[in-house]
């Protein structure tokens, strides 16, 4: 009993449907629900908003548009044109997260982004395929990102090794800055939503709260879609066009 | 804390990885390019729309030259013809006031010269009458009646006198 009311229990991995392929462990959780969800959720959103494509956009056709421009703005002020090929790419991240931190805000419903091994498998695949870029654009020039120019060379002994950590801990503060705030929202959202029952009524309080936390959780959910986003721009930016 | 269980690893990602692509892929043929169209399609309408207006302003600014054009040549016009009509009664009436003034100069003429002759006869007849009534006074004063010639004379000699 004690176990479920914890503030973490809403984190628990539950496996619906048991998988096995070649012996790798591929079963269906509440996890890969979200995630599928998420995946039916918004490609239905943007199918069905565009089905009739009109010159003057309806409600559902202006917000799918306005989900396109916007990722496209960002990537137009940090990559530029050169970064057009990988819209699709950036434009799904930012869909993806998007709307798995918007369904996670549904009562009862699995925050797949709340998991550090998902959003640490989406920064790796992002980081090495930035780094990809830049060795198959720069060859071994690629390197000199690590020694800023302008630097006199006495310093290059400190300074390299430390663009060489910044450089590798970028998946790490990507991936996690997206987990903690996702962790911690939700269990501040669960520690207070336990306090409305045990205090009867002056559970109005913590209910107050809970209900504006929500707001800020919704923003939140946007806010760290939009900066998961605008990183993954910002690292493309560099690959494309190193300093 | 749930997050840290290692067993649960495997199957998000290989799930994490199904949909992701799934959704990439949906993103990529379907999504983006039909967004994109449209968004382009508004926009070659918009630029489509722009340069049609400007060809409208084009071409009604030449018809509003040419209208002022075709005012500026209906107002000469008009001037020239005013004056021409003017002119054209000027003379009509100048030839009509010589014409007037020949006509009345004709009639004083004519008129001056019927006082002359009446003058002229009244005249005339004023020598006889004198001569009549010198003959008659002096036919009542002295009881006979003088010649006729003298008298005639003696009455054109006086005439004459008084003329002098």
């Amino acid at each position: 009993m004690a176990e479920k009311h914890s503030p973490l229990a809403q984190f628990e991995i539950k496996t619906l449907v048991p998988l096995e392929f070649g012996g790798i462990d591929a079963s269906f959780t509440n996890s890969s629900l979200f995630m599928v969800a998420t995946v039916v959720v918004v490609s239905l959103f943007l199918i069905l908003a565009m089905r009739r494509a009109a010159l003057v956009p309806g409600r559902w056709q202006s917000m799918a548009e306005l989900s396109y421009v916007f990722v496209a703005n960002v990537m137009k002020d940090t990559v530029g044109s050169e970064g057009r090929k990988y819209f699709p790419f950036i434009f799904t991240v930012f869909m993806f997260i998007l709307f798995g931190n918007l369904l996670g805000m549904l009562p009862y419903s699995f925050t797949f982004t709340s998991h550090i091994i998902v959003t640490f498998t989406i920064a790796a695949v992002i980081f090495i395929g930035v780094t990809m870029i830049a060795l198959a654009k720069h060859k071994m020039h690629f390197f000199s990102f690590f020694m800023p120019p302008g630097v006199p060379m006495l310093l290059a002994p400190l300074l390299v090794p430390i663009e060489i950590i910044s450089y590798l801990s970028r998946p790490i503060s990507l991936s996690v800055r997206l987990f903690a705030n996702m962790l911690a929202g939700h269990t501040l959202l669960k520690v207070f939503a336990g306090f409305i029952v045990s205090l009867g009524v002056f559970g109005i309080a913590p209910w107050a709260f809970v209900v504006a936390l929500t707001g800020l959780e919704i923003v939140i959910a946007f806010l760290q879609a939009f900066v998961f986003t605008m990183l993954t721009c910002l690292y493309l930016n560099d690959a494309l066009h190193l300093h | 804390m749930p997050q840290l269980d290692v067993t649960t690893f495997v199957p998000q990602i290989v799930w994490l990885v199904i949909s992701f692509t799934a959704m990439f892929l949906v993103m990529w043929k379907v999504c983006v390019p039909r967004i994109g169209g449209a968004l382009e399609a508004r926009q070659k309408k918009i630029e489509q729309n722009l340069e049609r207006a400007a060809d409208l302003k084009a071409e009604a600014e030449a018809a509003v030259e040419t209208y002022e054009k075709a005012l500026a040549e209906a107002r000469a016009t008009a001037h020239e013809e005013i004056a021409k009509v003017q002119a054209d009664l000027k003379a009509k009436q100048d030839a009509e006031e010589a014409k007037l003034s020949q006509s009345l100069q004709a009639k004083i003429k004519e008129g001056e010269a019927a006082i002359d002759k009446a003058l002229q006869d009244a005249l005339a007849g004023l020598d006889a009458m004198a001569a009549d009534v010198a003959q008659a006074a002096c036919e009542r004063l002295t009881g006979d009646a003088p010649d006729a010639g003298a008298v005639n004379k003696a009455v054109a000699d006086a005439a004459k006198a008084r003329q002098a």
